[in-house]
C-alpha cells in the first residue's frame, strides 16, 4: 500500500490535513543540489521518541496479553488463554457496556443538544438579541470543558454528596426528602451519576464548534427555503445539519474516542463500583495492572481497547471519505 | 451582522428589519438557552460559595444560603495539607516543558512533512495521528516498567518525557497541514539567497508560523495540565503530583469535610480558569480552527 505513495495520487485519508489539491511530490523548497534525502534528518528525534515511549510499549503490551505475568516473575507465554478468559469475564462485557453509556452522555447527547442550542444561539440569540449574548451564552456552556475532567468530577462529585451534599440538602428543602439518594453510592444511580457529570462538560465542545461551523451556512438559502414554505425544523434538517456535516462527523469521532478512554472520573468518584456498577475498561485494566498485579490480563484489557478504539476511528473515517466522495460526485 | 438587528432599529434601509421583531416565542427560546446556562453554572457558583464557609455554617445554612461570614479554613486545610504551591509548580513545570519541547519535535517533524514532502508522507503522519488516539492503558504498564528501569518512575521527567511525545504527535499532524500550504515564493527566495535548510526552518519558517506556534504551545500546556491516567500512576509521592492528582486521591478521605472538599474542588479549578481567561481568544480561535477542515 506504502508504495502506491510513490505515485501522484493523493492521500486517501481524508481526515489528515494534507493538502489534498497540491499532487506533486517535490518538496516546497527548491533543492540546492544536496540531494533529496535530507529532510528525513529533521525526522530523526521525533521518530526516536516516538518509537521508544509509543511504538515499543504497544508492541510490548501487545505481547504481555499473551502471558501470564504478575509484575515480578518474568512473563511467561500463555498462548490465548488470558484472551479465552477475557471473552468469558461479565465483569469485562460489564465495563464495554458503560462505555457505551459514556457514549451516550459524551456523544449522543451533547451532540444533539449541541445541534440545536448552538442553531438557537446562531440563528436566533446571535440575530435578535445581539451577537454578545450569543458569545456570552456559549462562553458558559464552554466552562466545563476547560477544567481537568479529574476536577470536573470532584465539583458534581461534592454537589451529590450522600450526608449532607447540595442536591440532597436541596430535595429535603423543598419537600422532596423522600427522593434523597446515595447518588455515586448506590448501584441504580451509581451509572447516571457519572453520566450526568459527562453531559455537563461535554456539552460546550459541540457548541463551540457547531456555532463557528454555522457561519458558513448562506444566510440566502435560509431565505430562500423559507420563501418555499420550509418551517424552521425543516430549514434546520436539510440547511444546516447538511452544511455543517464535516464538523458533526469530527465532533463524534473524536468524542467517541474521548468516551471509550474515560478514566478520570471513574477513579476520582467511584472506583467503578459500587460492585461493578460503574467500571469502564480504562479503569478495569488499571486495576489489574496496580491493584490485583495480574499485568498480563490488564495488558490484555488494554489491547482490546485499542483495537476498539482503532477499529471506531477507522469507521469512522471510511463513513466520512464516502459521504465526501458521494458529495463531490454529485 | 448580528448587531445590525439589535435595539430594533426602525430605519427602513436595513434590509433584515423584519427579523428584529423579537416575538413571544423568541423570547421563550432564549429563555430556554439561558436555563441551559444557569444549570451549567450552577456548580461553579456553588463551589464557589461554599468554600468560603464553615462546616457549621454549611450544616445550619445548607449549601444555597450565602456564606454568614467568609470563612477560609476550608481553603487553608486543603492549601496545607496538599502543599499547593508545591503542586502548582510541579503542574507548572510539567506543562511548561511539555508544550516547549513538544512543539519544537513538531516543528521539526512537520518541516520534513509539510515542507520537504518526504515519501510516505500520509502513512508517517497516519502513525502520528495513532499515536495520539491510542489509549493510554496501552502503553501505560511497559512505560512504568521501562521508567523504573531507568530510575525515572516517581519523577516528573518521567511524565514530561511521555507527554512530549503524546502532543507532539498532534502537533505533527496539524503543523504539517499548516506548512504544506506555505508560500513557496518565500521559500525559494531565502534558498536564491543562499541560506540552508536549518536557517531556513529558524529564520524564515518559524517566525512567519509564529502565531500557530503560540496557539499550539498554549493548547499543550492546557492538555498537559490536565492530563490524569499518567501523572497519577508515574508521580505516587506528594511531593511531585500535579494538581488534578493531587486533588482526585484526596476525595473520599475521611479528613475532608463538606467545605474542604468544596475547596479542593475550588483550588483545582482556579487555574484553569485564570488560563481560560487570560488565552480566551487564542484558545476560541483554536478550538474552531482544529475542528474545521
Amino acid at each position: 500500500m506504502a508504495t502506491i505513495e510513490t505515485s501522484t495520487k493523493p492521500s486517501t485519508v481524508s481526515t489528515t490535513r494534507v493538502k489534498k489539491t497540491r499532487v506533486h511530490e517535490e518538496s516546497l523548497l527548491p533543492n540546492s543540489g544536496k540531494g533529496g534525502g535530507g529532510f528525513w534528518l529533521y525526522l530523526i528525534p521525533g521518530f526516536v521518541l516516538l518509537t521508544v515511549i509509543v511504538v515499543i510499549p504497544l508492541i510490548w503490551n501487545i505481547y504481555l496479553s499473551f502471558t501470564s505475568y504478575r509484575g515480578i516473575k518474568p512473563p511467561k507465554f500463555i498462548g490465548l488463554d488470558n484472551w479465552v478468559e477475557l471473552m468469558g469475564d461479565a465483569k469485562f462485557w460489564t465495563s464495554f457496556g458503560n462505555s457505551i453509556a459514556m457514549i451516550v452522555a459524551m456523544v449522543i447527547v451533547p451532540t444533539l443538544l449541541g445541534l440545536v442550542l448552538a442553531a438557537m444561539l446562531f440563528d436566533l440569540v446571535g440575530k435578535k438579541f445581539g451577537g454578545r449574548v450569543a458569545s456570552f451564552l456559549r462562553a458558559t456552556y464552554y466552562l466545563p470543558q476547560i477544567l481537568p475532567v479529574a476536577i470536573a468530577a470532584v465539583v458534581i462529585g461534592w454537589i451529590l454528596r450522600p450526608d449532607n451534599g447540595a442536591l440532597n440538602d436541596v430535595l429535603s428543602a423543598v419537600g422532596l426528602g423522600g427522593l434523597q439518594h446515595n447518588w455515586l453510592g448506590s448501584p441504580d444511580t451509581a451509572l447516571l451519576s457519572i453520566m450526568f457529570v459527562m453531559v455537563w462538560v461535554q456539552l460546550g465542545y459541540p457548541v463551540v464548534i457547531f456555532m463557528a461551523a454555522l457561519q458558513r451556512v448562506d444566510p440566502e438559502l435560509y431565505e430562500a427555503a423559507e420563501l418555499d414554505g420550509a418551517n424552521w425544523f425543516q430549514r434546520f434538517r436539510s440547511i444546516t445539519v447538511t452544511i455543517i456535516r464535516p464538523e458533526i462527523f469530527v465532533v463524534t469521532l473524536t468524542s467517541t474516542i474521548a468516551a471509550l478512554k474515560v478514566f478520570g472520573p471513574i477513579y476520582t468518584l467511584t472506583r467503578g463500583g459500587p460492585g461493578t456498577a460503574t467500571i469502564v475498561p480504562s479503569y478495569y485494566s488499571y486495576s489489574e495492572f496496580f491493584q490485583s498485579q495480574q499485568v498480563g490480563y490488564g495488558a490484555t484489557i488494554a489491547t482490546a481497547l485499542t483495537i476498539v478504539t482503532i477499529v471506531v476511528a477507522v469507521f469512522f473515517i471510511k463513513v466520512q471519505n464516502r459521504a465526501e466522495r458521494a458529495e463531490s460526485g454529485r | 451582522m448580528a448587531t445590525i438587528d439589535s435595539i430594533g432599529r426602525t430605519t427602513k434601509f436595513v434590509p433584515r428589519k423584519k427579523k428584529s421583531k423579537r416575538t413571544v416565542a423568541d423570547w421563550l427560546l432564549l429563555t430556554g438557552a439561558i436555563v441551559v446556562g444557569l444549570a451549567i453554572a450552577v456548580p461553579f457558583y456553588l463551589i464557589l460559595i461554599n468554600s468560603f464557609k464553615s462546616p457549621s455554617d454549611y450544616a445550619s445554612g445548607g449549601p444555597l444560603q450565602w456564606p454568614a461570614a467568609l470563612n477560609f479554613d476550608g481553603i487553608i486545610n486543603f492549601w496545607n495539607r496538599v502543599a499547593f504551591p508545591q503542586k502548582l509548580w510541579n503542574s507548572f513545570f510539567i506543562s511548561g516543558l511539555v508544550a516547549i519541547f513538544a512543539v519544537v519535535i513538531s516543528v521539526l517533524n512537520a518541516y520534513a512533512i509539510g515542507i520537504g514532502r518526504v515519501r510516505g508522507r500520509t502513512w508517517i503522519v497516519v502513525l502520528f495521528l495513532l499515536a495520539n488516539v491510542l489509549p493510554q492503558e496501552a502503553l501505560l504498564y511497559p512505560l512504568y516498567f521501562m521508567f523504573k528501569q531507568v530510575g525515572l518512575y516517581d519523577n516528573v521527567w518521567s511524565v514530561i518525557i511521555i507527554f512530549t511525545v503524546i502532543q507532539s504527535a498532534f502537533g505533527t499532524y496539524l503543523l504539517s497541514s499548516v506548512y504544506g500550504t506555505f508560500p513557496k515564493e518565500i521559500l525559494e527566495a531565502a534558498a536564491l539567497d543562499g541560506a540552508s535548510r536549518w536557517t531556513i526552518l529558524w529564520r524564515v519558517i518559524v517566525p512567519i508560523s509564529r502565531p500557530t506556534l503560540a496557539v499550539i504551545v498554549i493548547f499543550f500546556f492546557i492538555w498537559t495540565w490536565n492530563e490524569f491516567l499518567i501523572p497519577l500512576t508515574f508521580l505516587v509521592s506528594n511531593a511531585n503530583q500535579t494538581v488534578p492528582v493531587a486533588i482526585a486521591v484526596l476525595q473520599g478521605d475521611r479528613l475532608m469535610d463538606v467545605t474542604t472538599t468544596s475547596a479542593s474542588a475550588l483550588l483545582g479549578l482556579i487555574p484553569t480558569l485564570v488560563f481560560f481567561l487570560i488565552f480566551q481568544r487564542t484558545l476560541t480561535r483554536g478550538i474552531t480552527a482544529g475542528a474545521v477542515k
